[in-house]
């Protein structure tokens, strides 16, 4: 455990030492911001809830989230530092996990500094503040998921661009597989049982029923597998590096 | 005490039998080899023979197709933490986080292998003394200069104060005074380590080395202390003797009669000199050949300007064992 917390520490230090880490952070609160209410209409919509903060968390962590993973591994990759870590006396799952975590924490960061839009709300009107709760834990999920995935694409290349890209892309096809106005479309074309399948997949039904303000036990198995998943999948690219 | 503990003799890293393929490309191939403590142990080759795959799987960063590496009694693959812990390892080139300062790169490394409190202070104090760190400790590591990037690396390496020390090329890229102070480094940690170096920089084996491995195409092609691996060289105890008023048939008759020699080839004939190369009949008869060539210069009333005792090369014997396997391939 010690292990994971020196390398999660390392990682975190890492975002910020470089300025990037804080336009980071100025970016996602000005893009949260403006979507919830340029085109969210938070205001006019004159509901005392933050559906049109939550709605856009796919679309928003879409890039941003591969933005923050993409140097994970191919850093190390690129620097050679990999070798550095890998042979010191701890097992490469501490590595993953810890570096995972120290990019988790970081994007938590992010969400957390969203909270005066929950203050806002609670000033504007009388919301149901445990669905607010399970919002929040449902974009917390989301970011690991993402994350993770981006984990996987930055073990498998030492070029932080293309692991953004692959990222990007894997995680997208996670959002429109069981996004509504693309299954429509889908369902015209392929069998409904096929369509049906591969929406299992997405994040959409998942993150709904955090919105909602569901916290289903089937929607938090599916998040941990989201992440889970990619992880193994790393330590698999990782070792196969080696080999 | 004369008879050394029974761990004492157990080697620090143990090869037995090792292979590397990636594919079809055999990189080290049945490589077997001790290292004991007190041993500095150079790994010599040509570029791509296999000396950087050997360093990574001894150090388990790449997993072995065939054999076992024991370091310190622990197998690499099975018992990878207990055998990580013993080494201090320098990869090829030394890279090093780039976004941290010299300081907080070496606590990161030092934490990992679990220093804390106090002893993390003292290991980061002590290794920033030893590789001479001290002007730049707050620098971050992506402004310094190779040297300074390069003892970082190595303070890395030593922070634990391990057993064992493996170091891929740990000279390289250095200016002449930082090489002298490495291996000065490195002599002094031979004594009470097990150190494990490649190069290609033959005079640092001779100056550093207790024995040395020289491999080509992943397989060991000799081994040896340095004296040993040199008298392999076909010029080892031969006489260089530089003559003036004689003429060379005269010296090749005359010197091709000694006893001890087996062969005079001259190697310059510009009158009034003539410089001849003899060599011995027997490499084991040490001085008798020299005093031979001096009789007979007495004798013969030659005036001897210069003669020289060749201990051999190892650079020759290098380029004879590497290339006439490049040869037949």
């Amino acid at each position: 455990m010690k292990s994971i917390w020196t390398i999660t520490k390392r990682e975190l230090a890492g975002y910020f030492n470089s300025p990037v880490a804080y336009v980071f952070l100025v970016i996602f609160l000005l893009m949260t911001a403006a979507f919830t209410f340029l085109i969210g209409q938070f205001i006019d919509r004159g509901q005392a809830n933050l559906q049109a903060f939550f709605m856009w968390h796919p679309w928003i962590y879409l890039f941003l989230v591969p933005a923050v993973g993409m140097r994970l591994w191919s850093e190390e990759r690129r620097l050679g530092t990999m070798e550095l870590l890998l042979t010191m006396p701890i097992t490469l799952w501490h590595c993953i996990i810890g570096k995972f975590l120290a990019s988790w924490l970081f994007l938590t960061l992010a969400l957390v500094m969203t909270f005066p839009i929950w203050i806002t709300v609670n000033y504007l009107g009388n919301p149901e503040n445990s669905v607010i709760v399970a919002s929040y834990i449902g974009s917390f999920f989301l970011a690991g998921a993402y994350l993770s995935i981006t984990s996987m694409t930055s073990a498998f290349t030492r070029n932080q661009v293309i692991s953004f890209i692959l990222s990007v892309v894997i995680c997208l096809f996670l959002v429109l597989c069981g996004w509504p106005p693309v299954t429509d479309v889908v369902e015209t074309l392929a069998p409904r049982s096929i369509v049906e399948f591969v929406a299992a997949f997405s994040v959409m039904p998942g993150i709904e029923q955090f919105n909602n303000g569901q916290i289903d036990s089937r929607a938090v198995i599916y998040f941990l597998s989201v992440i889970g998943f990619p992880l193994f999948a790393t330590s698999v690219i990782i070792r196969g590096l080696r080999a | 005490m004369l008879v050394p503990a029974p761990h004492a003799i157990e080697a620090m890293i143990q090869v037995e039998n090792l292979s590397k393929a990636f594919g079809p490309k055999v990189a080290v191939n049945d490589v077997s080899f001790s290292v004991q403590r007190g041993e500095i142990l150079g790994f010599l080759g040509p570029n791509g023979a296999g000396k950087s795959t050997t360093m990574r799987m001894i150090t388990g960063f790449i997993p072995p197709t065939a054999g076992v590496v024991k370091v310190g009694g622990h197998d690499v693959t099975e018992k990878p933490i207990e055998a990580k812990r013993l080494i201090g390892y320098l990869p090829e080139s030394a890279p090093l986080y780039t976004d941290m300062t010299v300081e907080g790169f070496l606590a990161f490394c030092a934490e990992v292998r679990g220093l804390n409190g106090a002893d993390k202070a003292k290991a980061i104090d002590r290794a920033i003394e030893m590789c001479f760190l001290k002007a730049v400790r707050h620098q971050s590591v992506d402004t310094l200069s190779k040297g300074y990037r390069h003892r970082t690396g190595f303070a890395q390496a030593v922070i634990h104060d391990p057993d064992i020390l493996v170091m891929d090329e740990p000279t390289d890229g250095l200016d002449p005074n930082q090489k002298h102070e490495v291996r000065s480094l490195i002599r002094r940690m031979g004594q009470s380590k097990a150190i494990i170096f490649s190069t290609h920089i033959l005079e640092e084996v001779e100056a550093v080395c207790t024995r040395a491995i020289v491999i080509d195409q992943g397989r060991i092609v000799a081994n040896g202390s340095p004296d040993e691996l040199k008298a392999k060289s076909e010029l080892a105890n031969s006489y260089l003797v530089s003559i003036n008023g004689t003429e060379a048939a005269t010296v090749r008759e005359k010197l091709g009669s000694v006893i001890q020699s087996a062969k005079v080839t001259i190697v310059n004939d510009k009158p009034p000199t003539v410089v001849a190369r003899v060599f011995p009949k027997d490499a084991g008869s040490d001085g008798a050949l020299g005093q031979a060539i001096f009789s007979v210069a007495k004798q013969s009333d030659w005036t001897v300007n210069e003669i020289k005792k060749e201990e051999g090369r190892l650079d020759d014997v290098f380029r004879n064992i590497t290339l006439s396997d490049t040869q037949t391939r």
